[in-house]
């Protein structure tokens, strides 16, 4: 047989790029379902852990029924959608495509130790790719309680450090409206943060922290005219 | 027929155990070959990314090296780079979609440094170089042994980056905290080089290696 006659090189190509999708597409998915359920839990696993419940991702499921009381959908102010399935399976990535009075938006409610805890989901641009998280208010829809973020690809040691508690540690306590109006909070350079609605950023991760910064004001300012009303 | 292709060789002859041995240290990959200095630069700010990558190197480079060690002789000659480069993506595609569903925690970790295998030359270049030509034991003995000469500079770069650049070592905190120079109190006399966590740190630091390499190996240092 002439491994280099035209005929066998075609066959040989095709027979090979068969095989290897089969094999590809047949660990697709029948990994698929396993790999969806890890990513749900870690999801429950943030957004319980922006409240202060820390679990392992095993356990998260059944701490995330415990603790989330209600799954709101929020648009304009007003609440569309109180279903749980609904509010948790909202794609913030294709969400905040849309004008904000236009965004339909997941809130969570907590309830952890008779306290409740408003958990707003948050979205945007890191340098490298997508950056997201979760901060959590008190009661008054005001007052920070904690936030944790997440990225896909940011530089280690320099924007990737928005995840450690040096940087998420800072959020505790901080104010999202002064008087009813809408401030956000914005990430500074490193050091020259002062008051109530600014957090240094990281030095040497300019652009992640901008992205924070930006992320934080978009993704909080669709629920300031709902927590004007409770 | 000649009679000494049909000679068995043992396991670990010393001809396989060079196979092991060489990439260590007469023809590192890194530091000799100057392959696969792209992930070097990029995973070694901290050490362990450094250290995952290797191992996911080390499967890759191994389980390819067999497969095309295997097939080598089925292989079209014209189309043998588009067979391997297959070979090399669906090998990494099946470790990432693994690591996803059964150690998602290490595949968070490794994001997008998993794509970034296939584009290791040292793959590549042991496939072309070696499989090509060697049978699937010899071939594998390779892939390790290269894969390890490649995951021994990664992790020493890596090691002087996350010590000298974060003052930590996979994570934990090394230089003591007493240490940093402190503003508000006047106190402290250390603080970390933010120089090393960039990218041209980690050529500099490369450089050093291969000349304390070269010093030690004269071997490697050539005529002129």
């Amino acid at each position: 047989m002439n491994v280099n006659s035209n005929a066998y090189t075609y066959t040989f190509a095709t027979v090979m790029v068969v095989l290897v999708a089969v094999l590809l597409a047949g660990a697709s998915l029948g990994l698929k379902s396993k790999q969806e359920n890890n990513v749900k839990q870690e999801k429950m696993q943030s957004i319980l852990a922006s409240v202060g419940v820390a679990v392992n991702r095993s356990e998260a499921q059944a701490a995330y029924d415990d603790v989330i009381k209600e799954v709101l959908t929020i648009q304009g102010g007003e609440v569309v959608s109180t279903d749980r399935e609904t509010g948790f399976n909202v794609d913030m990535a294709g969400a905040i495509k849309a004008e904000n009075m236009d965004r339909e938006v997941p809130l969570y409610v907590a309830n952890k130790g008779g306290e409740t805890y408003y958990i707003i989901p948050l979205r945007g641009k890191g340098l490298w790719g997508p950056v997201w998280g979760f901060v959590s208010l008190e009661s008054d829809g005001n007052t920070v309680v904690g936030a944790n973020f997440g990225h896909k690809s940011e530089t280690p040691g320099l924007g990737a450090e928005i995840t450690t508690p040096m940087f998420t540690d800072q959020f505790p306590g901080k104010k999202i409206s002064e008087a009813g109006l809408f401030q956000s909070i914005s990430v500074v350079k490193k050091g020259t943060s002062a008051g109530d609605y600014m957090v240094d950023g990281i030095s040497g991760g300019t652009i992640t922290s901008n992205g924070v910064n930006d992320m934080l004001s978009d993704c909080l300012a669709p629920y300031a005219e709902y927590f004007k009303n409770i | 027929m000649s009679t000494e292709v049909k000679t068995k060789e043992s396991l670990f002859s010393k001809k396989n155990q060079q196979l092991l041995k060489d990439p260590f240290n007469d023809n590192n990959p890194i530091t000799v070959q100057v392959l696969g200095i792209c992930s070097a630069l990029a995973i070694t700010v901290k050490l362990e990314p450094a250290i995952v990558m290797s191992l996911s190197v080390m499967f890759v480079l191994a389980a390819g090296n067999v497969i095309i060690s295997l097939i080598r002789n089925l292989i079209p000659n014209r189309i043998r780079i588009i067979v391997q480069l297959v070979v090399v993506a669906s090998l990494v595609i099946l470790v990432d979609q693994f690591l996803k569903a059964f150690a998602y925690d290490v595949s968070k970790q490794l994001s997008v440094f998993v794509g970034l295998i296939i584009t290791n030359c040292i793959i590549m270049g042991r496939f072309e170089a070696f499989a090509l030509g060697n049978g699937p034991w010899k071939a594998f003995l390779d892939g390790i042994g290269n894969s390890i000469g490649y995951g021994v500079i990664l992790i020493a770069v890596a090691f002087v980056r996350e010590l000298l650049g974060s003052g930590q070592l996979l994570g934990a905190q090394i230089i003591p905290l007493s240490w940093y120079i402190d503003m508000d109190k006047g106190t402290g006399f250390y603080a970390n080089n933010g120089f090393f966590l960039f990218p041209p740190m980690a050529l500099i630091v490369v450089g050093m290696i291969i000349w304390a390499q070269r010093a030690k190996n004269t071997k490697l240092i050539e005529e002129n």
